[in-house]
């Protein structure tokens, strides 16, 4: 560093100080403004497990049944999630039973742990049951604003991204290890499942 | 580091302190409960050493077995420990669960420490019987007003990791001297097991 600088240094450091002292809020944050109907979809998606993990598990499962189940499921999921929330936007808000959350639980991971052979029409049929029910239940909450078909193109948009993400990394797995990974994992969605049942059972504790 | 630039450093830390007194809130974190819910879920495994022993030893035992028990023990424990905690929950009892929590501490080390190699299907049993003691301990001690998927998913991800520790460490198996730690370790865990087992019975 020369002289010249090293003398504007402290003059630098003042001003850069006092610019931090007038900060204002950045207002960047999604629960004190909002980012926007768009996001608001997509980030009520991605911050709701109980949305993402069958979506996960449904990925995980066409992955492993390979490219074309994986493209079926891709497009499948995310139409029939939207046609549930257009369907769920004239309902009363409705959570989701927490035996059938459950049972999505069960189902999709015990599928997955089982590296089950499933029929492309099979599969195809689970996807659009998954998809109808949680886009039903995500439809009744949002009541009938100007903006809700942005905030559900949102959260569709970030159904579609997980979904093809999660299958096509699945897909490209050759070594047998990884592919037991995967079980793994689903068989750890199913077992959380079981506990999901033991909870729905007892009552207590929210889904 | 020149001396010059040793005491810009010094003077930097009180102005950076001052700036970090100032922060304001980042409302960064997640809703009051759910946290609570997946961090309560993934302590409790891990809250009792006489579960991570147990854990711990499938991961040892699944290890020096090798494939494919590496692997289908680590999956047959924590579905039937969720099975059995699902029992919990419900309020099923099963009797002498202590006893039978102490019992997979000794008989899992013990296999350990005897390098057992019975048939799979066995081995998946008596893995998977001893799975039932410790899901149903967990089911039966959990607190209430949680939310049940965070806390699931919480409590099998720390079941899943401890038997992954086990696994980890159990890959020294393909050294001589790995062998024979492992076997040590197999040792401890049995007689950790008697410990619990003294202590359920005192």
């Amino acid at each position: 560093m020369n002289n010249g600088a090293r003398c504007r240094l402290p003059l630098y450091a003042f001003v850069g100080f006092a610019s931090m002292m007038w900060t204002t809020p950045a207002k960047a944050h999604l629960n004190s403004t909002g980012m926007g109907p768009f996001y608001d979809g997509l980030v009520h998606f991605l911050l709701s497990p109980e949305d993402i993990i069958p979506v996960l598990a449904l990925a995980l499962l066409a992955g492993l049944r390979g490219a074309r189940h994986g493209r079926r499921a891709l497009f499948v999921l995310p139409i029939a999630w939207f046609v549930g929330a257009l369907d769920g936007l004239s309902s009363v808000p409705a959570n989701a039973h927490p035996f059938l959350a459950a049972a999505w639980f069960l189902l999709l991971g015990g599928l997955v742990a089982a590296d089950a052979n499933l029929s492309l029409r099979t599969m195809t049929a689970i996807a659009m049951l998954l998809g109808l029910y949680h886009g039903y239940l995500n439809g009744t909450g949002m009541g009938q604003s100007l903006s809700v078909m942005v905030i559900l193109v949102g959260l569709v948009c970030g159904v579609f991204v997980l979904i093809a993400l999660t299958a096509a990394f699945v897909v490209r797995l050759d070594a047998s290890w990884t592919r037991i990974a995967v079980r793994v994992s689903g068989s750890w969605i199913a077992a959380s499942g079981l506990l999901m049942l033991g909870w729905a059972v007892r009552g207590g504790g929210s889904a | 580091m020149k001396i010059s630039q040793k005491e810009s450093l010094v003077r930097a830390i009180p102005v950076l302190m001052f700036l970090l007194l100032c922060a304001p809130s980042a409302f960064a974190h997640p809703q009051k409960g759910e946290a609570v819910g997946f961090l309560t879920g993934f302590r409790h495994p891990i809250s009792g050493l006489d579960h991570v022993l147990a854990m711990v030893a499938v991961g040892l035992w699944g290890a020096q077995l090798g494939s494919p028990a590496v692997w289908l023990l680590p999956v047959a424990f924590p579905m039937v420990m969720a099975l059995g905690g699902m029992l919990g929950l419900m309020g099923v009892p099963i009797p002498c669960n202590e006893y039978g929590i102490a019992l997979s501490a000794i008989l899992l080390g013990a296999a350990v420490m005897f390098e057992a190699k019975p048939p799979l299907g066995v081995a998946a049993a008596l893995v998977g019987s001893f799975a039932i003691f410790h899901g149903h301990a967990h089911g039966t001690e959990l607190p209430p007003g949680q939310s049940a998927l965070l806390y699931s998913v919480g409590f099998v991800i720390a079941t899943g990791s401890l038997h992954a520790l086990g696994i980890g460490i159990g890959s020294m198996h393909r050294w001589a001297w790995g062998q024979k730690a492992l076997r040590v370790a197999g040792g401890l865990v049995a007689m950790g097991g008697v410990f619990f087992m003294w202590k359920a019975v005192a």
